[in-house]
């Protein structure tokens, strides 16, 4: 009995205003919290695997993924080819490998034009309020009020030509809305806040408020967006693919894979199987990057986790 | 000379039920290395008032209606609320310390940035200058092993810790006049305390005219030169604070003396008598004395004639009020 107020003094010792607590750096902090959770990891992993594949796809596809094999086709696994080949003879694997690449690079670029656009507009429509609220508002009303997908159709049929970067195009332009509005809202509640108050009563500007107070606190919520954003971008542009707007063939995108295996989808069903898996796993993997990110970063769960 | 002289100083809010006006011609002046409280019933219009000298009010609902702040000659009220003149007085000449430090600082920025952000802007301090310079603030302030907490978040300080880096933040340009809304009414008695006796050395140190918006008239009774009472967005009685305590002239500050108990007081030797009724709606107010439906003073003609205007009963003393109360 006697050590037991002893036990409570230590740790109120501990915990108490003057002694420090235990300092780690924030990168360990990141790591800690980022990997010390199965779903995180393995989120990360996933990704991992599919960026590193789209980096050296050069290297390490077996075949050319455009080279026709004629006398090869609609294999099933093989040791010549892991994954089987398609209709035109053509080795999965490594469609499925410079695929990535093309989808990436179509989730990336698209995603982070549209959430640079989208913040901004965000940011100033919660800044100025008044007609640049209604207006910029307004705008992403109507954007969302048309269906995604139509919109986008839209988009890429009237810009013809089939490159990559009309699809790029047509996909941000599509997540534009989501993101302004995202940003918005998060900006009005952060700006509601009383250190915002004191921000201006120091003699800060208006957009070093936004861009120095706000956007810190409105960011968490954009790093979820965006790494969800990429997975969404990567199911549209299979989408638009599947409708034969997207990416053009020859060149293999995981959308257009599902495209093409489908007219043999009771004969062949690995066709379309084999990049259908690929994109729910590369979805998954982001958002779960995702929500590992939102908590390792936010300041506020600091202690908790 | 005063340092800041407020003038007739008028604060409308347009709401759905109304004008509401929050400050209806306020003045007051504060002297150099003064401290000066402003005091008053909740919703009476102080932080309303200063909040107005700061151009902090957002408009819309809030509406500049007129007056003058006087600050080294120039009217502050003709600059534009968010323009390069008010940015650079305001955190650097005039500066202010807000009411509730749980919520005043930011959460996702370490202690560090929000200390050094001032210091960068308004003394175009690099960042290693301003780093060490945050941290004399923070020695200065109380806060213990400065070098190291510097680095924390705000979630890491307690209520009265993160006051005081808003102390720190507040003199961190040595500012000529500091504002405090209501300073210590979110931390408990003993911070209290200490707080008031920090800012007080402070300000005498730096030679800071600092003005304390309160609720609390012990505070003011302790810390504060000269005093203004506030009521339904005017100022009803000012004066010396030792004139106001021991002679105060207005039913309404007689009334808030009399309902303050004093510690040591023996029971029943003093009966507390509490200002009955509630502060008046802003909203629609009657051209007579608002305090009239409270007062147990009034005289036939208060009834009849508008607000009367302010009118000295002593030396710098002044009430807004047609009756004349002897003795104390």
């Amino acid at each position: 009995m006697a050590e037991k107020p002893k036990v409570s003094i230590g740790s109120v010792d501990a915990m108490g205003a003057t002694a420090a607590p235990p300092r780690t750096s924030e990168w360990r902090r990141f790591a800690r919290i980022f990997f010390g959770r199965k779903l995180y990891l393995i989120g990360f992993i996933i990704v991992a695997i599919i960026v590193l594949t789209a980096i050296f796809a050069q290297v390490i596809a077996p075949y050319d993924p455009i080279e026709n094999d004629l006398d090869h086709r609609l294999q099933p696994p093989s040791a010549d080819h892991w994954l089987g080949t398609d209709q035109l003879g053509r080795d999965m694997l490594s469609r499925i490998i410079y695929g990535a690449q093309i989808s990436l690079l179509i989730g990336f670029s698209a995603v982070f034009a549209s959430a640079i656009i989208g913040a901004l507009m965000g940011l100033a429509a919660a800044h100025y309020g008044g007609w640049v609220f209604t207006v910029i508002m307004r705008l992403t009303d109507v954007l969302m009020s048309l269906p995604s997908i139509i919109l986008m159709m839209l988009i890429a049929g009237m810009l013809k030509g089939g490159g990559i970067w009309i699809v790029v195009f047509a996909l941000g332009f599509g997540s534009i809305p989501g993101m302004a509005r995202m940003m918005c809202g998060q900006a009005l509640s952060v700006k509601q806040n009383d250190y915002i108050m004191a921000a201006r009563a120091v003699g800060m500007s208006n957009w070093r408020i936004m861009l120095t107070q706000i956007f810190p606190n409105a960011f968490p919520p954009l790093i979820v967006g965006l790494t969800m954003g990429i997975g969404g971008v990567v199911m549209g542009e299979a989408g638009l693919s599947f409708l034969g707007i997207g990416v053009q063939a020859p060149t293999p995108s995981w959308g257009n894979m599902v495209m093409d295996g489908q007219r043999f989808l009771m004969t062949n069903p690995l066709l379309s199987l084999i990049p259908g898996v690929a994109i729910m796993l590369l979805v998954f993997g982001f958002n779960m990057v995702g929500d590992g990110i939102r908590d390792a970063i936010d300041p506020r769960l600091r202690g908790v986790l | 000379m005063a340092l800041l002289d407020v003038q007739d100083l008028k604060t409308y809010f347009h709401t759905e039920y109304g004008l509401v006006k929050a400050a209806d011609g306020v003045s007051f002046h504060i002297n150099q290395g003064e401290i000066v409280g402003l005091v008053g019933e909740s919703g009476c219009g102080k932080s309303v008032s200063i909040l107005s000298v700061m151009q902090l009010i957002t408009s819309p609902p809030g509406e500049k209606a007129g007056g003058k702040v006087i600050f080294e000659g120039k009217d502050l009220l003709k600059y534009q609320p968010n323009g390069p003149e008010m940015r650079a007085l305001r955190g650097s000449k005039i500066t202010m310390i807000f009411q509730e430090p749980m919520t005043s600082l930011n959460p996702v920025l370490t202690i560090e940035r929000q200390l050094t952000e001032t210091l960068e802007l308004h003394l175009d301090m690099d960042k290693a200058a301003a780093r060490e310079r945050a941290i004399e603030l923070l020695k200065m302030v109380g806060v213990p092993d400065a070098a190291k907490r510097i680095d924390d978040y705000p979630h890491m300080f307690s209520g009265g810790m993160r006051q005081r880096v808003m102390i720190a933040m507040a003199i961190s340009c040595n500012p000529m006049i500091i504002f405090a809304d209501e300073p210590t009414t979110a931390v408990d008695v003993t911070t209290q305390a200490q707080l008031l006796e920090l800012m007080k050395d402070l300000v005498t140190r730096l030679d800071t005219s600092l003005v304390i918006v309160t609720h609390n008239l012990g505070v003011v009774a302790r810390y504060a030169q000269r005093i203004y009472v506030m009521y339904a967005g005017r100022i009803i009685e000012s004066g010396p604070a030792e004139s106001i305590f021991a002679q105060p002239k207005h039913p309404y500050t007689i009334g808030l003396l009399n309902s303050v108990p004093k510690l040591g007081e023996r029971h029943g030797e003093r009966k507390l008598i509490p200002i009955y009724g509630l502060p008046p709606n802003l909203i629609n107010m009657p051209p007579t004395c608002a305090f009239l439906p409270r007062c147990t003073a009034k005289i036939g003609r208060c009834a009849k004639e508008p607000w009367p205007e302010l009118r000295s009963v002593g030396k710098d003393h002044y009430i807004s009020c047609y009756v004349d109360i002897k003795g104390k």
